[in-house]
């Protein structure tokens, strides 16, 4: 018996090391679900296109609520799932414990840094992307009032909603009227409450209202379709939410953020850091099909191609709300 | 002017929100009055919006929607009725049962028939309960203050929303006016009476949980297939408690229900309005104080500073008959 044992420890040990040098990934969602038609789903979709490629299986947690992050982020970890990446800024608690805990193993980080060597933390210059969008929501706009709502109240969300003003602003927007839906992590997920605040909105007289809230865009989309005004997408292109109601996306490439994590780790080319990714690089655009094609003039496209233009040359400084806390436009 | 058009803004806004509060709330009105306490409001309203949400999206039709969800809510609280009238379970634990069961099965059950994650794909307008103008509205949009609250604040909701207000007189009525009524309010006071008098505990109980299931079941059809467009996973996001809260708040009464609902509607609404713009006195009142404020208000009911709450005597008690 004892001489069993021994021999099937010893095969494991031998075992072992052989899986370590393949790629396992693993990807964790935040909560708003896998689903959200917004962030979680970018990232899905990332890792959908990665295991087409390669042919690779990954595994995925979605949390249903908070405390659940440390064990399941430790659960992958001790089952040497590598690399593991996580969608969410909530992420970075339990990470920066179990990182610590697991030099060997290599993760990503969506939407926050994390200093450790062995984590490559990606954030987005979403205040970037949303200052596109609120140029187009200005010049769509005929009342020169445009909407946002937020979903929960964190510093992350106020750099989308300042970006938004500054872009409208510069297009000639008179007022921006800003809500967030909540300050608990439900916010990412009532649609009721969403579409209340559009209703709101559209009554204090904008027109065009940008969702950056997760799940609860969809309400903020529907209600302003039901209005008859223009809302605009978050993350994800989502213009085909509501065809032909929804004036474009800001487009947040998560997908392309997982899906590189996952290729440079079976490239053995991952390495932790920071990764910073604005127009410049890819990382935010607003998005064009055929859904939004009648609703964008000639006129607005160019506009938002010469303010692209102008921020990637660096002519145009976007304010980054998290630098310091404030918005100045 | 502006002042006026801003004021009916901010009570249409109360109203809708209001609407799955009060459904809710006389809901568990009917439970508890019987002597059932109902935690498991917000589980049926989940459910109720799920199946509506489900079944008005394969059958393109809002009514065949609110049937179901009916139906659904109906039989979620038998369930409940069933652990803690017949096989007298603590009605606590039953209740928070019902609103996991519902949580978890509308996630599993959407995403194994529609693909999407849990949710149900985005209605039509004809599978949805869309405004009703009511006669004579746009006629009168012009005529100052009464035109402008008969058009702008009473025209223009859902069926659903009327059929909530209307709820609010006719439980009045049932419970207070008629034998039905008397009875239910006595079985939740002392049952052992109305068993004297020859009449079924069980059976009043029962006929109590299906009112109950009925006006979820309304609730959830209210916000998938009104407020919104379809289910979304969690969608009841904590109202059916805040309307168990309102139920305590209005001292288990329809009338006063009604009120406490609006109140609390009310406080939503201004919460979204407020948001961001200072006021003129006060300056800029922070929003989660408006949020906290339902919650704070019945505590403080609750600790005897306006009134006193006494629920019915019975609630929470299975009736055990004396051998």
């Amino acid at each position: 018996m004892k001489r069993i044992v021994l021999g099937l420890l010893a095969a494991t040990a031998m075992c072992l090391p052989a899986l370590a040098a393949d790629v396992q990934p693993a990807l964790l969602y935040d909560l708003g679900g896998k689903f959200d038609k917004s962030f979680n789903e970018a990232s899905f979709n990332g890792a959908e296109k990665f295991k087409a490629e390669t042919g690779i299986p990954y595994v995925e947690f979605e949390v249903s609520n908070a405390s659940q992050r440390d064990q399941a982020l430790r659960r992958f970890a001790e089952d040497g799932r590598n690399p593991i990446v996580m969608a969410g800024f909530a992420w970075s608690e339990a990470l920066s414990k179990v990182a610590a805990d697991y030099p060997d193993l290599k993760f990503a980080i969506i939407d926050m840094v994390v200093e450790q060597p062995n984590v490559k933390s990606i954030v987005f210059k979403e205040h970037e992307g949303s200052y596109l969008v609120g140029v187009m929501a200005a010049l769509a706009s005929k009342s020169k009032k445009v909407g946002f709502v937020g979903g929960m109240d964190v510093p992350l969300i106020r750099k989308f909603g300042c970006g938004y003003v500054g872009g409208a602003k510069a297009a000639g927007a008179t007022e921006v009227i800003q809500n967030m839906t909540g300050d608990t992590p439900a916010a990412w997920n009532d649609p009721t409450k969403g579409g209340e605040i559009t209703k709101t909105q559209i009554s204090q007289g904008a027109d065009v209202i940008y969702a950056a809230a997760g799940g609860t865009g969809v309400g903020v989309l529907q209600a302003a379709a039901d209005g008859g005004r223009l809302g605009i997408g978050v993350d994800s292109n989502q213009n085909g939410l509501q065809p032909g109601k929804v004036l474009t996306s800001m487009l947040k490439r998560v997908d392309v953020a997982v899906y590189n994590a996952f290729m440079d780790a079976k490239n053995d080319k991952f390495e932790g850091g920071i990764n910073n990714l604005g127009l410049k690089e890819g990382g935010v655009d607003y998005a064009m099909d055929d859904n939004n094609k009648a609703l964008v003039t000639d006129e607005m496209k160019a506009a938002v191609e010469k303010a692209k233009a102008d921020i990637i040359a660096g002519t145009v400084q976007v304010h980054d709300y998290t630098s310091d806390d404030k918005c100045p436009y | 002017m502006e002042f006026i058009d801003a004021l009916i803004n901010i009570l249409n806004s109360t109203i809708r929100v209001s609407v799955p509060l009060l459904l809710a709330c006389l809901a568990g009105l009917y439970s508890e009055r019987a002597g059932v306490f109902d935690i498991g409001l917000e589980g049926k309203m989940l459910a109720g919006a799920f199946a509506g949400a489900a079944a008005a999206a394969v059958f393109a039709s809002a009514w065949i929607g609110l049937l179901v969800a009916v139906l659904v809510s109906i039989g979620m609280a038998l369930v409940h009725g069933f652990a803690s009238i017949t096989h007298r379970g603590n009605q606590i634990v039953s209740g928070v049962a019902i609103n996991f069961i519902a949580a978890g099965s509308t996630i599993i059950l959407g995403q194994a028939w529609f693909q999407q994650g849990g949710r149900t794909p985005s209605l039509p307008p004809e599978a949805r309960f869309g405004a009703i103008n009511l006669p004579g509205a746009d006629a009168l949009r012009d005529v100052p203050v009464i035109g402008q609250l008969y058009s702008g604040l009473l025209s223009g909701h859902s069926l659903l929303t009327y059929v909530a207000f209307l709820a609010v007189p006719f439980t009045w009525w049932v419970l207070f006016r008629t034998r039905f009524g008397l009875r239910l309010r006595a079985v939740g006071e002392n049952p052992a009476a109305v068993d004297t008098a020859g009449i079924s505990v069980a059976w009043l109980r029962y006929r109590a949980v299906i009112c109950t299931g009925i006006l979820t079941g309304l609730a959830g059809s209210y916000m998938a297939l009104a407020q919104n467009a379809g289910f979304v996973k969690d969608m009841t996001a904590g109202r059916g408690y805040i309307a168990l809260a309102a139920l305590i708040f209005a001292k288990w009464k329809p009338v006063p229900a009604m009120f406490a609902c609006l109140l609390f509607g009310f406080l939503d609404a201004l919460s979204i309005r407020l948001q961001g713009s200072p006021l003129p006195v006060i300056g800029k009142v922070p929003v989660q104080l408006m949020q906290a404020l339902p919650y704070v208000l019945t505590v403080i009911l609750l600790a005897g500073f306006i009134g006193k709450a006494i629920p019915p005597r019975a609630g929470g008690v299975p009736y055990v008959k004396e051998r």
